[in-house]
Parts: structure tokens; sequence; C-alpha cells
């Protein structure tokens, strides 16, 4: 080794650099709704996004009046300071307001640049700010402004430059931490000054490093397009032609939006003549050229609708790999058939091509790289592929028996209809070549035993999304351990937890048990499970799991004291009854929706919980540019709007509903609902839990549904109203069709599309209640956003959710509205409702009614509640088993 | 109070011709020393601190109050071993780390009579042969870090911020200084904000003064990923802290020297000033000690000034005054590393360095 030289850094030595521009409130509306939404996580990809994009500096800007941008500049630095792939290059600390500019700078442990500092409040602020930059040990962007103002023309632009130069090198400042901003303007605006803005950066920018060694030039390039804001493409291709011209001037760096930036010699030569003329000034109609053929280039315009057939032209088995990683089932039979000839048995096609594609799928799921849409869509080609062999492969009576990973039982318990998930789950498992038995929903315990002994399966799958659910699960547990199976048993679904499935389900059964928190872990779960040599170890593993979190749970419990019920009764939800007149409801009574109009409902639709239902996580509309689940976001969300347009159009589905509004008071925690306005006589008494968590942290009360309905003895003439709708008739039907063309994709969208047109009618009948039927809000006007984020007055919580967990109250609901026969809903044992696409639920039309949780419950309520439904206390505990706050006694 | 600033500025100027011509010897760890004197909870107390109400054991920088005595003598081994810098037992004498023992409000003092007993110590010995002895102030990293989040659950979160550690750091310079500190050595930084933080207020400090000392800052690169705790390259924390215009810029602590050498030679490359060294005497073994000997320590580090890496070199955690002796044997003759002056070029850096040429 020898001394050091000078000049073989390791540092990257950059020769253009890319500053990301959209961690920048007032540079991308994304950005700024993400940070004044408080969406930092969201925030924080952003800023991945731009590095992964190709940024070598970040700049962040959080100047928006809104916002405490002190505390936002500083909260997203120290966040993304924890994230070291974006950490890893400098950020440069942007803000016209000096105080937070310094508050970023504390954050940096790098060295940053600041954004910027200029001669605009004279000559003594601004040494003094060059000094402070220079201790905190940053760089500067000076801009070309001074006490006069910016600088347009370029000898302006170059004089203040110079004289901002001379000022700081005499303070010690080093030149070549001084980056001039000569201030780049919109051009093109229809206003002739304006014309020869972009070549007055370049002549600043030229005389800059021609005559102040050592200085930087930088600027915000997406500034000289704001004339064609809502052009992406022109103006893509303005700054594309932009920094061609500055990078020959000596531009040095651009905030720009990484990643979205032409390459110049791409643009099309109409396009870009005509932006060349505008940028650099060339000919006195070169805006009205461009605005000739801007329209040209709106929107879409860049994404040319070419199918891409190059993959036909390679070898069989790769095609297959194609088709299956891409779901594109077009040519599969084709492919498979051609696959067939070559080889002696059809079976060698399954497990030769086929399952090497499948594996790569397989491979690109587990690494993240594709998403449940698109491994379902896979799942659809695979199943076509073997559809077309299964009659060869019948035809030689193939030996070689199961050749399949392992045989699944999998079903939805006794008394719940949801499936979604459980379909999910099958998929999945049958693409990785495991055999599924699907029971369907509502499977009782025996029946599940039954088959799994009759076809010898190697696990058994239980699947549930209401609460009693649960209580069902831990009795098939049960069961499977009285009549000695020790199968491996697997727990998913909704409202299933690892919490729930160590606390509630483990102690009924020794064998192998294990929660399944999603479809993207069931492979790995029962490949080890059904592994000869992981299967013991891995048992063992998660039991000893499962004994940690119950020891914990248990521990925790004992000191989880509830308050007495009679006291928290004395503290009850804050109403304000004073001088309150409950409004009376417009039209008191049933009202049924026959077949109710699916267009109105679709605008209504909450599109981030159908995304959940795919796993995929983010919140619309905003997961649809997600840098990555986006791109699996986007084809999905168009599928789904392609079949809702068929739902709609073709009336595959029907809607009915009905709601009722009564007279009623509060009675305690109950609810009594009168025939009629005499009030004399009970028609139902609805009957609501309250919350006993201890008061003591930082809560003031403790709540009941009851609390929402003025009480008898208040004297006031108060209303209840209940609703129950579907909008799933017809959704069964068209599941099974889509399934018998193999084509599970299809059947759980459809499914998933029923949730949604269920949950929007909800929220439409809901509205019309507001503003109609009961009518206490005529004048409301939301928008859907807001509806979805409930900025309305009144509530309709639902029985089996955290507000009334008891389930059975669906039961009175039911019979208050004659559901069955008014809105065709049928209630199981469990009280779930068929069809599954149903919502059901009170209203409550009080200013002050809030959502809350019920939360868990002591035996004197159970106790108290039981007494009120005519239920012995076991029974009561049955029901209300998950929100126990105490262990039962057996 | 003239004489003493003519003094000092005879002793900065005499530093620079020092580090022209040779490889400078700075001194070694403490604690090993103070392990050895067996100290009890009423040493550490002494007469001052008899009813303080935290327990007390264990602060060591407390020492310069209660027991002056051994630490003198170990500036005084360690001057005698061949060290020519020796740094003053303020390491963690900041009222950010001395929170732990109540003792915040002290932090200042505890900086002005380290820097007193090391220059009492220095001066004694340049009045025996007429040659300098330089003391640096060392000024520790704090027990908290600005840049990484205490809590799993919460990545925006700290438990420092830069505004406590500027204010920490601004009167300990001044206690360190005062007492009579030529050089201020900003050591063992695991985290380049504290740093920064101790820069800038040393920056706001010299302000104040009129007067610019010597800085040397020094980072630790915590394990051979080549980062420092809170995941700089040795690069990138060089282009972070070279606005202070360090005297010399250094790694020190958490290596040994075999582990260190690769990003002394980064560091070498890059930077340039002067460059420090001063690692651990090996890595902790399973009991906690350290295993390089003096000698081994002394090849590989001579090796190091050979082949043109040094300016400055010590020793730090599990080394004594043998090491330094051995130290200052291997480099004595040795032409110091050359420092070349860089063309000015705008170097930027988050976790990782980069620079912008034109």
């Amino acid at each position: 080794m020898t001394s050091s030289a000078p000049g073989e850094g390791a540092a990257p030595r950059a020769s253009f650099v890319n500053i990301g521009e959209r961690t920048n409130v007032t540079g991308s509306a994304r950005f700024r709704r993400l940070i004044l939404a408080g969406d930092y996580t969201a925030a924080v990809e952003v800023a991945r996004q731009q590095v992964e994009a190709g940024a070598q500096i970040i700049d962040v800007n959080m100047d928006e009046g809104m916002l405490d941008s002190e505390a936002a500049m500083t909260r997203f630095l120290n966040l993304i300071a924890a994230e070291p792939d974006i950490a890893r290059v400098p950020i440069m600390v942007d803000s016209s307001k000096w105080s937070v500019i310094e508050a970023g700078l504390r954050c940096v442990q790098g060295k940053a640049i600041v954004n910027s500092i200029s001669l605009k409040e004279g000559e003594a602020a601004f040494v003094e700010r060059a000094r402070l930059v220079r201790r905190y040990g940053a760089a500067a962007v000076v801009m070309a402004f001074d006490e006069d103002g910016q600088a347009d023309t370029a000898e302006r632009k170059f004089a203040i430059c110079e004289r901002s130069y001379r000022l700081l090198v005499d303070h010690g400042f080093p030149p070549e931490e001084i980056i001039f901003d000569p201030n780049i303007f919109a051009v093109a605006t229809g206003i002739e000054e304006h014309n020869g803005y972009a070549l007055a950066f370049f002549d600043a920018t030229r005389a800059i490093k021609a005559n102040l060694p050592h200085a930087k030039v930088s600027g915000g390039v997406s500034n000289v397009s704001f004339a064609f804001r809502g052009n992406d493409r022109v103006r893509e291709a303005m700054h594309a032609v932009f920094l061609y011209h500055a990078i020959a001037a000596g531009m040095d760096m651009a905030i720009v939006n990484a990643g979205a930036l032409p390459v110049y010699d791409e643009i099309p030569e109409e396009l870009n003549v005509r932006v060349e003329d505008v940028i650099l000034n060339r000919r006195p109609d070169a805006t009205e050229r461009l605005l000739e053929i801007a329209g040209r280039y709106k929107g879409g315009a860049r994404e040319e609708v070419t199918v891409d057939l190059e993959w036909r032209r390679a070898p069989v088995g790769e095609r297959i790999t194609y088709a299956l990683v891409h779901g594109a089932d077009e040519f599969i039979v084709e492919d498979v058939e051609e696959a067939r000839q070559g080889v002696a048995h059809p079976l060698d096609v399954i497990e030769g091509p086929l399952m090497d594609g499948m594996n790569v799928v397989g491979d690109l799921f587990g690494a993240g790289k594709m998403f449940l849409p698109q491994v379902v869509k896979s799942a659809r080609v695979m199943k076509k592929a073997v559809a077309h062999l299964e009659p060869f492969i019948n035809a030689l009576k193939a030996e070689g028996g199961n050749r399949s990973n392992g045989k699944i039982v999998m079903a939805t318990v006794k008394g719940d209809v949801h499936d979604i998930g459980k379909n999910i789950v099958g998929v999945v498992l049958a693409c990785n070549n495991y055999e599924v038995v699907d029971l369907g929903v509502m499977v009782p315990a025996q029946k599940i035993l039954d088959k799994a002994t009759e076809v010898n399966a190697d696990a058994i799958g239980l699947s549930g999304l209401i609460t009693p659910s649960l209580e069902e699960m831990a009795y098939v547990a049960s069961e499977m351990e009285r009549q000695g199976f020790t199968r491996p048993l697997l727990i998913g679904g909704a409202t299933t937890s690892r919490a729930h499935t160590a606390v509630k389900i483990a102690p009924h059964y020794s064998g192998p048990l294990v929660y399944v928190p999603d479809a993207s872990r069931a492979v790995s779960v029962v490949s080890r499970l059904l592994s000869e040599t992981q299967s013991a170890p891995y048992a063992a593993e998660v039991r000893a799991e499962y004994d940690a979190v119950r020891a914990e749970h248990l521990g925790r419990q004992e000191v989880a004291d509830r308050t007495p019920i009679e006291e928290a009764r004395a503290h009850p939800a804050p109403v304000r009854w004073e001088g309150y007149t409950p409004p009376v409801p417009h039209r008191p009574g049933i009202t049924v929706f026959e077949d109710y109009p699916l267009a109105e409902l679709v605008e209504r639709i909450d599109w981030t919980p159908f995304f959940q239902t795919w796993e995929l996580a983010g919140s619309y509309p905003k997961i649809l540019d997600d840098p990555t689940v986006g791109p699996s976001a986007r084809p999905l969300f168009e599928d789904a709007q392609r079949m809702l347009k068929q739902i709609v159009e073709e009336r595959w589905l029907t809607a009915r509903g009905v709601i009722g509004l009564w007279p009623a008071n509060g009675a305690g925690d109950d609810i009594d609902v009168y025939t009629d306005e005499t009030r004399t006589r009970v028609l139902a008494t609805v009957h609501t839990l309250r919350q006993q968590t201890p008061r003591s942290r930082g809560r003031t009360e403790n709540a009941a549904l009851a609390d929402y309905i003025a009480p008898k003895a208040s004297g006031l003439t108060d209303y209840f109203g209940g609703f129950a709708l579907t909008a799933g008739l017809g959704v069964e039907e068209r599941a099974k069709a889509f399934e018998a063309q193999h084509d599970d994709y299809s059947s759980i969208m459809v499914k998933a599309l029923a949730d949604r047109l269920a949950e929007a009618f909800a929220e439409r009948l809901h509205e019309r209640v507001r503003r109609e039927f009961w009518g206490y809000a005529p004048d409301e006007a939301l928008d859907n956003e807001s509806l979805i984020a409930e900025k309305y007055r009144g509530i309709r919580p639902a029985p089996g959710y955290p507000a009334c967990p008891d389930h059975t109250e669906k039961g009175t609901l039911f019979a208050l509205l004659d559901a069955e026969a008014n809105a065709g809903i049928v209630l199981t044992d469990s009280f779930s409702m068929l069809p599954g696409a149903s919502v059901s639920g009170f209203y409550f039309s009080h200013p002050d009614a809030r959502y809350f949780g019920v939360g868990r419950i002591d035996r004197d309520q159970v106790e108290d509640y039981a007494r009120r439904k005519r239920w012995g206390v076991a029974e009561a505990e049955r029901w209300l088993a998950p929100n126990l706050g105490y262990e039962r006694r057996r | 109070m003239a004489t003493k600033h003519a003094a000092r500025q005879a002793r900065i100027k005499a530093l620079h011709e020092a580090l022209a011509e040779r490889v400078v010897v700075l001194d070694g760890s403490w604690g090993v020393l103070i392990q050895g004197y067996g100290l009890g909870e009423a040493d550490f107390r002494g007469e001052r601190f008899r009813d303080w109400s935290y327990d007390l054991k264990g602060n060591t920088d407390l020492l310069n109050l209660t027991r002056p005595d051994l630490v003198s003598e170990i500036h005084r081994q360690y001057l005698e071993a061949g060290a020519e810098i020796t740094s003053t037992n303020t390491f963690t004498a900041t009222r950010i780390a001395q929170a732990d023992y109540g003792m915040s409000e002290l932090a200042e003092e505890l900086n002005r009579e380290g820097a007193r007993l090391a220059r009492e110590v220095a001066d004694s010995f340049t009045a025996r042969d007429g040659r300098p002895r330089w003391v640096a102030g060392a000024l520790g990293p704090t027990n908290r870090t600005a840049s990484i989040s205490p809590e799993v659950e919460d990545p925006a979160a700290r438990n420092v911020t830069f505004e406590e550690l500027r204010v920490a750091y601004y009167e300990a310079a001044r206690g360190l200084a005062e007492g009579g500190a030529d050089i201020l050595l900003v050591e063992t930084v695991f985290d380049t904000l504290n740093a920064k933080a101790a820069l800038f207020a040393i920056d706001e400090y010299f302000e104040a003064i009129g007067e610019a000392l010597p800085v040397i800052v020094s980072g630790t690169i915590t394990d051979r990923s080549g980062r420092t705790l809170s995941g700089q390259t040795a690069e990138a924390f060089w282009t972070s802290i070279k606005h202070i215009q360090p005297l010399a810029v250094g790694l020190n602590c958490a290596l040994g020297p075999k582990e260190l050498r690769p990003y002394v030679a980064e560091l070498a490359r890059v930077a340039d000033v002067p460059v420090a060294a001063y690692p651990n005497a090996g890595l902790p073994n399973a009991f906690g000690g350290y295993d390089e000997s003096p000698e081994s320590m002394a090849v590989e580090l001579g090796a190091w000034a050979r082949d043109g890496l040094l300016n400055i070199v010590g020793s730090c955690c599990g080394s004594r005054p043998e090491h330094t002796r051995a130290i200052a044997e291997a480099v004595r003759g040795l032409r110091p590393r050359t420092v070349h002056a860089h063309e000015p070029v705008l170097q930027l850096a988050g976790l990782e360095a980069v620079e912008i040429g034109g």
C-alpha cells in the first residue's frame, strides 16, 4: 500500500445528478395528501420510489400552510434515516422558511444541501445564513434572487450569482459547495416575455460555469412546463429537451421526477421539434404549434396497445412458464397439447413443464414479486391445462396413485357462510400441487371429520368470518381430540388470530395445530406440516409458541380489571338530551326495496376492502400507484370494473333490502321498541352490552348503544331503526358457473364484488334514511370519500361487530323487519346471513352517537345480560365468548 | 492569561510542525489502568460527594474531582511511555451522559478539571526535556444517539435532540479549553449527527472566544460491515464532518488493528488532512479482556505507518502504557503519511458519499 493519491475515490463521481422531487408537498399533490393525512408510511415509500427510480439526492419540502412544517420535516427525515436504502443518498432540505431548514439540518447525519438561501433579505441575512449552513456542515443552493426580486434575464441572473459568489467566498464558504439556481420559469404561457426564459437560464448557466470557479448549477425543471399541466407526455418531453440543453450549458444537477424522464432520443420527431422550438424560442408561433399537437399526446397515448407475441417463439416449456407467470390462458391448451405429444405419459406434462412453471410462480409469490390476483390467474391457467390433460390421463388409467403433495380437507364451519378467504387458500394450495377437498360453507363438525377419514386427508383446514365461528372451531378441535384424530388442523379466517388459536383452540387438541394468517403462508405451513422430517419439530415449535402466548395472555388477563357493571352504568356515553328534540321519521314503519338498482350502488363502493380481500395492502385510490403492489392492483381493478359492468348490465345479481323506523325509548342497557306512537306496547326489546373498560386508562365513559336512545324517564319521544339488505342474490350460481370453467379467479371476483355492492347498498340506504326516510339531515351533501370517512350524523352498528358483539340480536332485528320475507335473507344457526353478501344493523340518529368497541366484559354483566335475554349464564357465555374478560368455568 | 494564551499558540504551532515531520504518538486506554486500582464506591465519592444520592462507582470522569492523584498518575505513565498527546479523562463528561449519576450540572467542571490535570502533567514533562506535550480534550459520543430510534415501534422517535447535544457539547468544550486543552478531540463517533452537534457547538464556542483550537474527529466503525453504528461508510463520515476543517480525522475503538486497517486506508485515501488511528488491543475475548500484546500491536501499527497511512497513532480499549511504548518505538523515525490537497469537488453524503464533478 502506497500513500494516498487523490482522485481514485470510491465515491461515485457523478457528472449529472438527478434530485428526486416527489417528496415535496408543494410539487406533488400525492405527497401533500399523504403528509396532511399523516400517512408517513406511504410518504416514506415515495422517497424509496424516488431513490429506486434513480434519484441520487432527494429534495424534501414541507412548506404547506396547513402543516406544522418544522415537525413534519423532523418526523419525515427521522423516518427515512431508519431506511438504509433511502438514507444512503444525501438529502436536500428544501424550504422557504429558515426555521424549517434548521429543523431539517438537525436531523441529517450526512452532508446535506440547503435549498435555499439568497440575497432576497439583504447581504447581512445572507451571510449569516451561509455561516450557519456551513456550521451545520451543509452545501447551499443559492437562488438568483436579490433585494429587488427574482432575476429573469440572463444578465441579472448572472449578476446576482456573481455577487453572491463573491460574498460567500470572501466569508470562507467553499466555492464547490455553492450551487446556483438561476431560476427556471414557465415558457409557452402565452405571454410573450416568457418565451425566452429557458434561453435565459442556459445563458446564465454558461456564464456561471465560465466565470465562477467550482460553483455548481441546479434548478427545478418541472417549472418550465407549467403551462402544460395535465399533459404529462408533453411536459416530460419539455423536461427532457430542457435538460438536454441545460446540461450542455453546464447544469450539474436538477430537481426532477426521477423515473419519469423520457430519453431525449426517444421523443417522437414531431413532438421533439415543436418542444425544442418552444424551449429555444426559435419561432414566434412556437407555442401555438406545440398546442396544436399537444392534444394528441394527452393522457393514455403513451401506452401503445400492441400485443407482444414475441414469447410465442420460445420453446414450449418456456411458453408454458410464461403463460403461468403472466396468467395468459389463450394459448395454454394448444401449448399443453404440444407438450403432451412430446412425452411418454400425459402426467409428465404436469410434473414437468407445468410444475416448473408453477414453481416459478411460487418463488415469485414467495419473494413478493407476484401478488395474489396474479397467482389466482396463474391457477386458472393451470386448471385449464390440467383439464385438457385429464381425459388422456384417465384413458391411460394412470397407475402411480396419488402423486399430489398431500390432501387437505377444507371447510367453512357450521353457521358461517363466508368462503372467499378459504377459496383463495384452496386455490393457492392447489397451485402448489396439493389436492384440496373443499366441503363448502356451513359444514357441521362431524361431516368434516367423516370426510377427512374417508379421503384419508393429510390435514384439515377450518375457516370462518363471524365470531361464533370461533366457538365452533374450538368445538371441531375438541371433537377431533375425542375421536382420536392426530391429523394437523389449520385455522384461518378474518376473525381468527394467533392469540385466539393459542388460547381457545390449542387446549382442545393435542395434534398439530397451526394458525394460518393469510393465503401466502398456507403453502409453507402445509408443506412443513406434511414433511416427514420437519413435521414433528415444526408442530412442537408452534405448540411451544402457543403455550407461551397462552401463558402471557392468561397472565395479562389477571390484571385486566373490569369496572363493575353498576359503576359502568353510572358513566354512560356522553349524550346531550337537554334541549334536544329527537327527529320524527318521515316514513315510520317498514319500507321494502325490491330489486334495488345496482347502478346506483356502483359509485358508492369503498374499494379499499376489495383490495384487502386480495391481500393487497394499501388504500384506494393510491394503491393503484403504489410502486410495489400497484402493478398488481391496477389489472385487478380493471378486471373488477369490467365484471362490475356486466353484473349491472346483465343483471347477474339482485339487491334487496328492508328498513324499519320505530318509536323507541331507552330502558337501562336495553332499548324498548314500541308498536306505535302510544308507546304502550313493546314490540321488541333490543339488548345492548356496556363497556367495562377501566376509565382510569384515558377513558371517561363506559358506553352502551342504549345510551343513544332517550330514556323513557326523559319524557322525550325517541326513535330507533334497523335494516337488512343483500346484494348477493344470484352470486352462488355465477360463482359455480365460473368454477365449472376452472376459473377460480372470476369466481372469487364475483363474490368479492357482491360483498362490495352489499356494503355500498348499506351506505346508500343509510344516506337515504338520513335524508329521506328518517329525514333528519335532508340537506346533507357528502362525496363518497366523506361517506367512507363517516362524516355524517348518526351511526349504523351491526350485531356481531364491536359496538354490539352479540350476534343473536340479529334474530330480534330480523323479526322486526321480517327480513327473510322482505329481503330474502336467511339466518343460520350461528346467525350468519345467507347469502353471504348481506349487511344488517341498527340505526341511531343522535348527533353524539359514535362507534365504539364493547371490549372485554365481566361476569357480573354476563349474568345480568343472561337474565335480560332469558338465557342461562352458560348460554350467554357461549354467545359472548370472544368478549369474556374472564375464564369460563366448564 | 496572556502568557498562557501565547504558550498554547506556540504549542499549536509546534504540533503542526511535528505532524509535518513524524508520526505523532497519542496515548492509550484508561479503563485497564483504572480497574487496576480496584477503586470502591468511597473512592469515587470522596469527601465532596459522600452523601450524593446516586451510586457513583464507575463514573470514571468523577475521579478528576475525587482522586486527581490517580488521574495525574495515569497521564504521567503514558507520557513516560512515549505518548506526546495525552487525552483528558472526560469521555463521559457531558451533561447528557452524567445524567446517569445526577451530575449533569457538574459536567463543565469535570471537563475543566480533567484538562487542568492533564495540562499540569504535560507541562511538567515539557519542563523536564523541553519537548512539547499536547493535551487533547476528549469529547465522547454520549450514551444517546440523535439518528437512531430507541423504540422499535416508532422509527421517528429519538431520545436526544441535536439541540440538547449542542448545549451539552458547548459547555464541555468550554470547560476543556479553559482548563488548558490544546486540541478538542471528538472521539468514538458512532453517530455522525451527534458529532455534527459537537462540531456545531465547538464552532460556536470558537466564534465566541475569537480563536479556533485544532479539532480532531475520530469515528468508530462498529463491525466488519465497515459502517458506523448509524450506518455511514468511513468516506461518508469524513464527508459529513470535514466542514470543521479538522487538524486530523481518524478512527478508533471497536476493532483491533487487523480489522480496522481497511477503513483507515479508506480514510487515508479520501481525507485531505492528517489521519489518526487508535484501535483497540484486539477484539474482546470470551472473558472481556483484550488479547493483542504490545508487541503484536506495534508490529501491525508500524506497518501502517510504513505504508503511509498514519499521521497520529495510539491505542484504545484494552491497551496499557506498555502498548504505547511499543507503538512509539515502532513508528519512531518513520515518515508520516503525505497529506495531499484535493481538487475542490462538491462532496455530499447520506450513508454513502457521492462526489459531483464539474
